[in-house]
């Protein structure tokens, strides 16, 4: 009775340790031939390739839309307008070509002008007593992306209160050429607009009074609303010292 | 002071458009003495002048007193809402629109949401409609207030600075009750709203109607009939309606030169057309006009609210349509604002479907088709319009806004050559600007 231990032995039969069971061992040194894993070889943490961006920040965009020129009818007053539109261009001998194409799409009709006539058919659409657009309400630029043909349209939203209607105009340039006519001589309006455009998109428009910089600083490089001008990124001045874009700044992981 | 001696409050210096004076302080009789002979100053007010409602810089050249020339300077609250809305997904927009104009951000999110929605070809509810009309009149009431307030504050009617913000606060109170915060909403979301209004809103909303119609008689006893007041507005940057019409003005400016131009009335939205309300309008033309019209659409504010808050019928908030509609119920719980806890148990123990869902909806949003829209709302600045582009993805394509605080700042120097400096305030307050919607 004295010669029995009185606590089990470490492994042994009563331990509650664990112990190896029978039937896990390696059969040999090397795998019987073939892969053990089929799929794709795993690197990284999350195995991510490519750019690993799935949140859009990176640019993830569909290929650009291009409006499809619409049929008459068009219905409503815009048959109206664009016979008188066409007739008063005619009247005027400007080429049969100055609208390019006419859209209408989700109760709005849009006319794509030839950047040379623009200037006569904003005339045109304020002075005609049937047309009498007197407001131009807005004017804004669009990029439709880098690798897009006449990537860079400008967008004049006009009003008529004679007749409470809108129409929207758009001319279309490359990038390489962004020049158009300036339609502050008939919208003195668009002066601003005209400026905030050329700003944000590089869109000069000749013939503005001064066409600078408005809501940038006046020494900025480049145009931020470019779709190939990246969101954020741009190192900052601060009392002297250049503080790198966030992006590459230093990490301390 | 002759030339060799040099002034330490203002020294000065010669360039090729003449002597440019540095004023730090001193005598302003001897600045202007020493500028006399030149008959010409180029001051900068600005950007940081308590007078020029917000980050506005006025650049004056001025001949004596008398204003000759006046240019505006914009841009120091520039802070890239356009392009950053690019990068967001259509529901994310709504939270940086609103920051756009400030004073009026569910305007900017109505506008925004509803363009989003022409987009989409969907109709919201009629619950969310009325509730969009209440919380845009309501809105209208605070920023004209703030229009009062800041105005009489750069004219130094500094009561009515305090009278103006007090009942701001009661708007701001009843904003946040309904929506949740004070500024900033996020409230109204496309397809609706984010959730339905509290219990007990419409009971708020009317005392807040019966308390609002106690405290405006106020005003007129306060600034109305005060010569002082009438003095300094009547008659002070006058812009007469082809000037109005030629700069593109809208809103108070462009009523008080007689046209009676509102997106309400003109191309109404959200049934705008079945309430009962006018427009006023003046054919003054001047800062006193556009200061009696403020003070009349809030009370014909007031008229669309006590008649939205009758048509405020049970019913859903946002579009059934469970590929555009927020997937999550919000309630409030221990924790704040979140989604309720009914929700999580479905989409969590039941429902994987509802989880993918849930998931895809929240990260990635829904597409919008693509293409085009203009949507003008009436602002109480003006014509608030959203040119939205869409590439038939997940994110704008391009949002552009049409602020009529941009817009109507172009009239400054029509409104204020050929008057005094202290003219220049009076008008620049009449315009009204909000630079986070200007500079955007």
């Amino acid at each position: 009775m004295t010669d029995k231990p009185t606590t089990p032995e470490t492994g042994g039969e009563q331990s509650s340790a664990d112990r190896p069971v029978g039937g896990l061992e390696p059969r040999g040194a090397e795998p019987a031939g073939g892969p053990l894993v089929t799929g794709r070889a795993r690197s990284g943490m999350f195995h991510i390739s490519g750019s690993g961006d799935t949140s859009g920040f990176g640019g993830l965009r569909l290929p650009a839309h291009v409006a499809a020129p619409s049929e008459r009818p068009f219905g409503g007053w815009f048959d109206e307008v664009a016979d008188e539109l066409l007739a008063a261009i005619n009247e005027k001998e400007l080429p049969a070509d100055t609208v390019q194409q006419i859209t209408v799409d989700r109760g709005e009709i849009t006319f794509y002008i030839r950047r040379e006539q623009l200037l006569e058919v904003a005339r045109i659409v304020r002075d005609d007593p049937a047309l009498r657009f007197e407001l131009c309400s807005s004017v804004s630029g669009v990029d439709y992306g880098a690798d897009v043909p006449q990537r860079l349209h400008s967008v004049y939203h006009l009003t008529s209160m004679t007749y409470r209607r809108r129409i929207r105009l758009e001319v279309c340039v490359d990038v390489d050429d962004a020049h158009m006519p300036s339609v502050v001589s008939v919208y003195p309006t668009a002066d601003w607009q005209e400026r905030e455009a050329w700003d944000m998109f590089g869109i000069v428009y000749d013939g503005h009074p001064a066409l600078t910089r408005i809501l940038m600083p006046d020494d900025w490089d480049g145009h931020p609303q470019r779709k190939d001008y990246p969101l954020g990124g741009i190192p900052v001045e601060y009392k002297g010292a250049e503080i790198p874009p966030p992006d590459q700044r230093r990490s301390y992981s | 002071m002759s030339s060799t001696e040099e002034d330490i409050y203002a020294s000065s210096r010669e360039t090729t458009e003449g002597t440019v004076f540095n004023v730090f302080g001193g005598d302003w009789d001897e600045v202007v003495e020493d500028a006399l002979g030149n008959e010409r100053i180029v001051m900068n007010l600005g950007p940081q002048h308590p007078s020029t409602h917000g980050v506005l810089r006025l650049v004056l050249e001025l001949e004596g007193e008398t204003v000759t020339q006046g240019r505006t300077v914009i841009g120091y609250l520039h802070t890239g809402i356009e392009k950053n809305v690019e990068y967001r997904n259509w529901t994310q927009g709504v939270t940086f629109v609103t920051r756009m104009d400030y004073l009026a951000p569910l305007f900017n999110e109505a506008a925004y949401c509803m363009s989003v929605e022409k987009l989409l070809g969907v109709e919201v509810p009629q619950r969310a409609q009325v509730g969009r009309v209440l919380l845009m009149e309501i809105n209208r009431i605070g920023s004209h207030l703030v229009a009062l307030a800041t105005g009489g504050m750069e004219l130094g009617a500094l009561t009515g600075m305090t009278a103006g913000f007090r009942e701001r606060e009661e708007v701001l109170h009843l904003l946040e009750f309904l929506t949740g915060l004070r500024m900033n909403h996020a409230y109204i979301r496309p397809g609706g709203l984010a959730q339905d209004f509290p219990v007990d809103a419409v009971e708020k909303i009317t005392d807040f109607v019966k308390l609002m119609k106690k405290r405006l008689p106020d005003y007129d006893k306060l600034l109305t009939g005060q010569p002082i007041w009438k003095n300094r507005l009547a008659g002070i940057g006058v812009l007469p309606v082809d000037a109005c019409l030629a700069l593109g003005m809208t809103g108070p400016i462009l009523r008080s030169a007689g046209l009676p131009w509102d997106m309400r009335k003109v191309e109404p939205y959200l049934g705008y057309e079945t309430y009962d309300f006018e427009v006023p309008t003046s054919t003054d033309a001047d800062c006193y006009a556009r200061y009696l019209l403020r003070l009349e659409e809030i009370h014909q504010s007031l008229r669309i609210i006590e008649q939205a808050v009758k048509r405020l019928e049970p019913g859903p908030v946002m579009v059934s349509d469970a590929k555009i509609a927020w997937p999550a119920q919000l309630t409030i719980g221990s924790d704040g604002m979140g989604n309720s806890l009914e929700h999580v148990r479905k989409i969590m123990g039941q429902s994987m479907e509802s989880l993918i869902h849930h998931f895809k909806l929240v990260t990635e949003g829904f597409a919008v088709p693509a293409g085009q829209v203009y949507v003008p709302v009436e602002s109480p600045r003006g014509e608030l319009g959203y040119h939205v582009v869409s590439d038939g993805g997940t994110r704008p394509f391009r949002v552009h806004v049409r602020d009529p605080s941009f817009v109507n700042l172009q009239s400054m120097p029509a409104m204020s050559e050929g008057g005094m400096v202290a003219d220049v305030i009076a008008a620049v307050a009449s315009i009204d600007p909000v630079m986070g919607g200007c500079d955007r």
